[in-house]
């Protein structure tokens, strides 16, 4: 037992002036997390609940282009600025710079004129195919101006597809009341009472948000939720600097060589790293997990709620902390110096990070690298970890994601002990 | 149980890939209590052979035998016999010299209370007490090397192999280490020593073999070798008349 606690103390003796190390396995995850947390949120915040400045030039002064700005008011997603300009000004983007504002809308005169010609038009028509009416001679369809809109080139794609889904949204909401309007005309020869078109337009259906999940639980997961979980495996994984580099050391120093000639069984030096190294994992969890659940809402960050099953969480926790261990040991064994293992394991992780799913969302990833996404250890822990946290899952129902982890554990460590044994240092 | 310390049979070994044995059919034999000496020019092969007998390369062909208990079989017991200080420093230089005994002697198989006895004791006897507490790292080569010599004795073993321990030291740093080395050995430690440091190696050996490319050059007690090849000017003209001027590496 005294040879198992010697070699515990030794390793934390090295790992506490291991003062970059430290810095690395503690400060950057909790800057990364803090940081990326706040980033996305405020994105979030961009795209889909502060208003979109957008500068009108509205030249048509008819009843459907009041109509179009009054709707578009209702979305509540716009801020409306009024500007002078002509369709093909040249200056729109000094305009928009000058506003401060990333989208301009264009209404050409007689924007109002031709929507009602054209909803009489497809009103009498309706009427013709009904047989109500005869077809007249005088039915003939009429073209609308489009609406012009100018994005800034910084305006996100996705960003500029939601505006525009938004405004044809509200174009269809106007051209559908003027057709009824046009019907109601011209089937009772009066204008179509306003009570009676509020009761039409009052009745939409509405689309209710629900987020699936293993124990019922409807919570909308948040950025919190999504980023804390990835950035601790992040910053278990880039463990790979300090221990890596104390096993490179351990080669390097001749310890290892002095070890292999002493009665002692070299999984008992194995054991203690590990063993160490997994409670610096679990601190790590302990930190990060606490930032996410009591810090964050005092920073205008949401929450990190913790999932219901603690001792699922634990355990995937342990098994994801001797993934990275796993790997950090690996790196350590092979590389000739501590530069090599710094160097390799920092962009190594970065790289199985990316095509885990930690950086870039698996689902947004292109074919060909979701095969590799699989040979990433971090995706096996994400996906773990995202069944706890998003779908509220138990351990049964994250085992796809845990068999695959703890195979690769086996096979790393098998790794590890072959590399020390062809190194002669066993 | 015979009066030998160990004993080298016919023993030859190759590193893969090489087209030479590094070390070719050696035999030779080291009493218990004796300090014995292992000279060659760079490149001879000494290193390897000390490999060989503490069991850090496997033999494959030929016989160590350790106290009567063969290498191949009983590495395990062997290790609680012998103790190993190599050429390069081997210890953790983020600790101190208090730590690292603390740690390598658990591994050497002592019990804390043994280990912190023999931890005080080393550091006094080899002039480390002032700098106990401090990093290795921070110390001078000679301290450094007192320090190697603590952890490869700290289990007070029975035959000590000392992969040159004094290079680069200064020459009161080498005067201790080998005055401590005579008071090892006067109780009771056998020492298997190499050093490219012949006067050095006259004072402390009492047999040495001289081996030259993997193989026996001259083996025996110091004094008849260099009275049969009549070196009066001492080891280094042996040497040099057995190993040639020619350089090495």
């Amino acid at each position: 037992m005294y040879k198992f606690t010697a070699s515990i103390t030794k390793e934390l003796r090295l790992l506490l002036r291991d003062k970059v190390g430290l810095m690395i396995m503690f400060a950057m995850p909790v800057l990364l997390v803090l940081l990326i947390t706040s980033i996305q949120i405020s994105a979030f915040e961009l795209v889909n609940n502060s208003k979109v400045k957008v500068l009108l030039c509205n030249k048509d002064k008819g009843k459907g282009s009041q109509e179009f700005l009054s709707y578009l008011n209702e979305v509540g997603r716009f801020d409306l600025i009024n500007v002078d300009m002509t369709e093909d000004d040249r200056h729109v983007g000094d305009y928009m710079n000058d506003h401060d504002a990333f989208v301009a809308l264009y209404i050409p005169e007689g924007f109002s004129d031709q929507i009602t010609k054209k909803a009489e038009f497809t009103a009498g028509k309706a009427l013709v195919e009904f047989g109500i009416n005869e077809s007249p001679d005088t039915l003939k369809m009429v073209k609308v101006d489009s609406l012009t809109i100018y994005f800034h080139p910084v305006l996100q794609q996705s960003l500029r597809r939601s505006i525009q889904g938004a405004l044809k949204s509200v174009i269809q909401l106007v051209e559908n009341k003027s057709m009824l309007d046009a019907l109601y005309f011209s089937i009772n020869g009066k204008p179509m009472p306003a009570t009676f078109e509020k009761e039409l337009f009052a009745n939409q259906i509405g689309i209710e948000e629900k987020t699936t999940s293993h124990n019922g639980s409807r919570t909308i997961p948040n950025a919190a939720q999504h980023n804390v979980p990835a950035w601790t495996i992040f910053a278990m994984f880039f463990m790979v600097i300090s221990l890596g580099g104390n096993v490179v050391k351990e080669k390097l120093s001749g310890s290892f060589v002095r070890l292999k000639i002493m009665p002692t069984n070299f999984i008992i030096g194995l054991l203690s790293k590990q063993l160490l190294y997994l409670m610096v994992a679990m601190s790590q969890v302990v930190v990060i997990f606490s930032m996410g659940v009591w810090l964050f809402p005092h920073i205008g960050l949401p929450a990190l709620n913790i999932p219901h099953d603690w001792l699922a969480l634990i355990v995937v926790s342990f098994i994801c902390g001797l993934s990275a261990i796993s790997y950090a040991l690996c790196i350590g064994v092979y590389s000739k110096t501590q530069e090599q293992a710094n160097g390799f394991g920092a962009i190594s992780v970065v790289i199985l990070a990316t095509i885990g799913g930690i950086l870039v969302p698996s689902f947004a990833m292109p074919k060909a690298f979701q095969f590799y996404m699989n040979l990433s250890p971090l995706h096996w822990c994400l996906e773990a970890y995202y069944g706890l946290f998003l779908e509220g899952g138990k351990l049964a129902d994250i085992m796809n994601s845990v068999v695959p982890l703890l195979g690769s554990i086996v096979v790393l460590q098998l790794i590890a002990i072959i590399g020390l044994k062809k190194k002669n240092l066993i | 149980m015979s009066n030998l310390a160990l004993s080298v049979n016919n023993l030859s070994f190759r590193y893969p890939g090489q087209a030479k044995d590094c070390v070719h059919d050696l035999s030779f034999e080291i009493f218990v209590g004796e300090r014995f000496g292992l000279f060659g020019p760079n490149g001879a092969g000494k290193t390897t052979l000390m490999s060989l007998m503490v069991g850090l390369q496997k033999v494959k062909q030929g016989h160590i035998q350790v106290l009567d208990k063969d290498i191949r079989k009983d590495s395990a017991a062997i290790k609680h016999f012998i103790g190993y200080v190599p050429q390069d420093f081997a210890f953790y230089p983020e600790l101190s010299p208090v730590e690292n005994l603390d740690f390598f002697g658990a591994w050497s198989g002592l019990n804390k209370r043994t280990v912190k006895d023999r931890t005080t004791y080393l550091l006094e006897v080899l002039g480390l007490s002032d700098v106990a507490h401090k990093p290795v790292k921070q110390f001078s080569g000679g301290m450094k090397r007192r320090v190697n010599l603590a952890i490869g004795v700290i289990h007070e073993p029975q035959i000590l192999f000392l992969d040159e321990p004094t290079v680069g030291v200064d020459v009161q740093t080498r005067h201790a280490i080998i005055d401590y080395l005579k008071v090892l050995n006067a109780q009771g430690t056998t020492l298997v020593y190499t050093s490219h440091h012949l006067k050095e190696a006259e004072d402390l050996c009492e047999r040495i073999a001289l081996i030259d490319r993997g193989e026996m050059v001259a083996y025996d007690y110091l004094n008849q070798l260099l009275e049969r090849h009549g070196s009066k000017d001492g080891l280094e003209e042996l040497f040099l008349k057995l190993t040639g001027s020619a350089y090495r590496d």
